[in-house]
């Protein structure tokens, strides 16, 4: 049977795959593969979430990442929904095309 | 060093590489199937820490669902003027290093002060299973799963109302 | 006693709310019946409190009423409290008499010939009688505290009245001329008191002065002297700081008479006088003060030799008069200078009012060459301004003989006079005559070069009742010479002093006084009086001198280029330069930096870039995960 590493791996990994995801989201101007980054981010935190159930042994991590994928679930849902409502209209797909809010 | 841990590294391995070419990939279907490989790597994780239905769900919900969404968009969208060049470029820079800051900072975090406080469990217990996980979802859980359900919902209306485009 | 005290503060003070904040309202003319009552009454208040002070002991004139108790700090204590006493009484008299008839007279000067009201009648009246309260406040004071706020009221208040129409520029320059002279003087009394407490530990007079008998503090006398001798020089005029009050002239006449003449210009006698405690034991100071007056008396005698403006020749006659009250009290003679001070406020009125009657007649001409012929049309005034300036020049009899005299054999007989003290007042006197009674032919004898406008409708009632009543006093003040003398007495030795008191004023001294003054006024009828050919020949071969003398010695232009050209200097610079540039400079880092934050700062943070949001996001959350893995000391 395999048995889980020691809980500082797993929290590391964790910590890694997030800075992955949080680089990637300030590097990449497709909003789709930013979006990609994102679900990285929220996975690494899942995987910690579940860590420190594990470690604890208590069952609450476990539940909460499980209501975090929910959650991502329907937050893809809407947000790739507003992706396209946005770049239906245009020709291109820039992030940085969106700035309306330039002060 | 233990099957488990070697295990952990290979999963480890192939997940911070995945998540690196998703990334770094210029062709969008590349990085959505690279994306696909790192959350199977997480599931495999999810397994090796006892969380058997944790796994099932993340290959179902996110690997199934999720990514499937994605690339239905990512065909979707079809650029027809090419990509202009990155008006952010300089933004790397200081992203690398943020990015470099805060894994330092966690690093660190986990190393010398956290885990020393938490109480190790023996790893010999046996992992909590799926049906304390049931319990605990539908008695000490039971409002936030209520609200998901509505979250879920209101999700899909959305996803109809934005998807409708200009009222004609 | 107490109530009548407090009357006689409080009613100037009430004419003056009443005029300063109802006067416009109720009828101009009002005004100036209301402040002329309330001096008035004032001045019975006064003649109570005299009353009140005769009746007690000798040893007992020491009456102190306390209205509040102001400013207390540990022990620093300065009360609202007034000291009455023979000396205190004797000026409140001054003021409040001869003020009340001065603000009669100006009912009917601060008119136009065809009987309307100065368009600022109530402002003038409301500052008439906040000076009358101020210089109450002055005399009355029992420490040197709230004697510093009579002094600066009055200061003020002349400011004001010079200032009067302020609508010419001269004037207003004028005002402020005086006031900021004046200012120096405030200085020198400020560094007194400080100077006092730090000695003494006390400011009140009878504390101080105790200390002083009991021989406290003598390291320090002389130098407090000498301060307040800057401060009695800046307000009595005395060379070097008598430029201003020349120059005050442009003040309306009743100004120049009660202000410049009777009461504010005396307030430096009055503060020597009071303190003479501490110049008994600084005989340097004494010998200071001796000679400025003296220097005083005699240029400014000089200089009124040589002018053509009217109220001038009365401006520098006043300086001279003052010069002798300094010397009166520069040689120990505090009781003789205190009654040239009054019999001088009498024929001093007189002749400003007088002036004032003539140019009021002429509407407005004060060049003496201009005038002439006019005792014919002002009999009257003719009369009553020739006895005063007789009283001025000391003809034998009259009020200004008695007291001019005894200064002058204070001045030789006094352990701190000397016979050159004593010859230089005598030289003056000599001088007094001939350039009083020069002014007297040039304006009332011979032919008319007047134009008049008035025609010959007389002189107001209200203008000429106060000049004869002043006369009067003129004639016959020098009198009781012996009982005032006895009555000032007791102030002047109730804590120790040791005043110098002519025991026989009518003496040798006295009919070579005599003997000089009749000389000088002949002289100066001989002078004047005729065709005017000797003072003619003589303008033409001194012309050189007589013109620096007329100029005043040239001092003010002296000041003008060593003081006040480097001071426009200064002022340029700061108001440009270091204004525009450095302090605007500044200033306006302030809108630039908000003017930054608004465009450069807000471009730099607000691109509607997502990913720069997400960047800063991103640095946010690392380096709050910093300052927690550091707080936590992980």
């Amino acid at each position: 049977m395999i048995e889980s590493a020691p809980t500082p791996y797993y929290l590391v990994l964790s910590a890694v795959l997030f800075s992955i995801g949080a680089l990637g989201f300030c590097i990449r101007k497709n909003p789709l593969v930013m979006f990609m980054c994102v679900e990285i981010m929220l996975n690494a935190a899942n995987l910690s979430f579940v860590a420190f159930a594990r470690h604890l042994n208590v069952i609450d991590g476990q539940v909460i990442a499980l209501f975090i994928m929910a959650i991502a679930a329907a937050e893809v849902v809407v947000g790739l929904g507003i992706i396209v409502a946005i770049f239906r209209l245009r020709d291109s797909i820039d992030v940085d095309e969106v700035n309306v809010l330039r002060g | 060093m233990s099957l488990s841990e070697v295990f952990f590294l290979i999963v480890a391995a192939i997940a911070i590489g995945s998540a690196t070419l998703v990334i770094t990939l210029p062709n969008t279907v590349h990085s959505a199937l690279f994306l696909v490989a790192t959350l199977f790597c997480v599931a495999l994780m999810f397994l090796s820490m006892g969380a058997e239905f944790l796994a099932a769900v993340q290959i179902l919900v996110y690997a199934g669902a999720i990514m499937i969404l994605f690339l239905f968009v990512i065909t979707l969208m079809n650029p027809q003027r090419p990509a202009g060049p990155d008006r952010l470029r300089s933004q790397v820079v200081w992203s690398c290093a943020f990015a470099v800051m805060l894994l330092l900072v966690l690093w660190i975090s986990i190393q010398e002060g956290a885990m020393a406080a938490l109480p190790i469990a023996p790893v010999s217990t046996t992992p909590l299973g799926l049906d304390a996980l049931g319990i605990a979802l539908f008695t000490t859980y039971v409002v936030p799963f209520e609200i998901t359900s509505i979250l879920l919902l209101v999700a899909m209306v959305g996803a109809v109302v934005l998807g409708r485009g200009r009222v004609q | 006693m107490t109530t009548w005290v407090t009357l006689a503060l409080a009613l100037p003070l009430l004419g003056f709310l009443y005029c300063a904040l109802f006067g416009w309202r109720v009828g101009r003319a009002a005004s100036g019946v209301a402040a002329s009552a309330a001096v008035g009454a004032s001045f019975g208040a006064a003649l109570a409190v005299a009353a009140g002070v005769s009746v007690l002991p000798e040893s007992e004139r020491f009456v102190t009423i306390t209205i509040a108790s102001w400013l207390t700090a540990g022990s620093f204590i300065a009360p609202i409290a007034f000291l009455v006493d023979p000396l205190s009484t004797v000026m409140l008299l001054v003021v409040t008499g001869v003020g009340s008839l001065i603000h009669v007279y100006a009912t009917g000067y601060m008119r136009d010939h065809h009987g309307h009201l100065d368009l600022g009648y109530n402002r003038f009246f409301a500052f008439l009688n906040l000076f009358v309260f101020s210089m109450l406040v002055l005399v009355l004071a029992n420490n040197f505290v709230l004697l510093m706020v009579g002094w600066g009221g009055v200061g003020v208040c002349s400011y004001f009245l010079i200032a009067f129409w302020f609508d010419k520029p001269e004037n207003a320059r004028a005002g402020s001329k005086a006031f900021i002279v004046n200012a120096i003087g405030d200085v020198g009394l400020l560094l007194a008191c400080f100077l006092i407490f730090w000695t003494f530990r006390k400011v009140d007079f009878d504390g101080v002065f105790r200390e002083v008998a009991a021989g406290q503090g003598s390291g320090a006398m002389t130098n407090i002297a000498l301060l307040l001798l800057i401060a009695a020089a800046a307000k009595s005029a005395q060379f070097p700081l008598h430029v201003w009050l020349p120059d005050a002239m442009a003040g309306p006449t009743p100004v120049s008479a009660l202000i410049h003449a009777a009461t504010m210009v005396t307030a430096g006698v009055y503060l020597i006088a009071r303190t003479h405690p501490i110049y008994e034991h600084a005989p340097l100071a004494m010998a200071a003060v001796a000679s400025i007056g003296a220097v005083t008396a005699f240029f400014a005698a000089t200089i009124a030799l040589t002018q053509t403006n009217l109220k001038r020749v009365v401006a520098y006659s006043t300086l001279s008069q003052l010069g002798y009250m300094f010397v009166g009290v520069g040689v120990g003679a505090f009781g003789a200078s205190i009654f040239h001070l009054m019999t001088h406020a009498f024929f001093k009125a007189v002749l400003f009012l007088g002036a004032g009657i003539v140019i009021h007649h002429l509407a407005g001409q004060e060049d003496m060459r201009q005038m002439g012929g006019l005792r014919s049309r002002l009999p009257v005034v003719y009369w009553c301004f020739a006895i005063a300036a007789a009283a001025n020049a000391g003809f034998p009899l009259l009020s200004g003989f008695f007291s001019k005299d005894e200064i002058v054999s204070a001045a030789f007989l006094s352990p701190h006079g000397s016979a050159i003290l004593g010859g230089s007042l005598l030289l003056t006197s000599a001088l007094t005559g001939i350039y009083m009674f020069r002014a007297v032919s040039l304006t009332f004898h011979g032919t008319s070069n007047a134009h008049s406008h008035t025609g010959d409708h007389g002189v107001a009632g209200s203008m000429l009742w106060p000049v004869l009543l002043l006369t009067v006093l003129a004639v016959v003040g020098g009198f009781p010479y012996a009982q005032f003398g006895k009555f000032l007495h007791p102030s002047l030795t109730h804590w120790g002093g040791h005043p110098v008191e002519v025991a026989n004023p009518v003496g040798s001294i006295a009919i070579a006084s005599g003997i000089v003054s009749i000389a000088g006024i002949a002289v100066g009828l001989w002078l004047y009086a005729g065709d005017r050919a000797i003072p003619r020949r003589l303008g033409r071969s001194l012309g050189g001198l007589a013109e620096t003398v007329r100029a005043g010695y040239y001092i003010d232009a002296f000041y003008g280029a060593v003081l006040l050209a480097p001071v426009r200097v200064i002022a340029l610079i700061s108001s440009g330069p270091v204004d525009n540039f450095l302090i605007g400079g500044f200033v306006s880092l302030f809108p630039a930096f908000a003017r930054w934050m608004g465009s450069e700062f807000r471009h730099t943070f607000q691109t509607g870039y997502v990913r720069h949001y997400a960047a800063a996001i991103f640095a946010g959350a690392a380096l709050i995960a910093i300052f927690f893995v550091y707080r936590i000391g992980i």
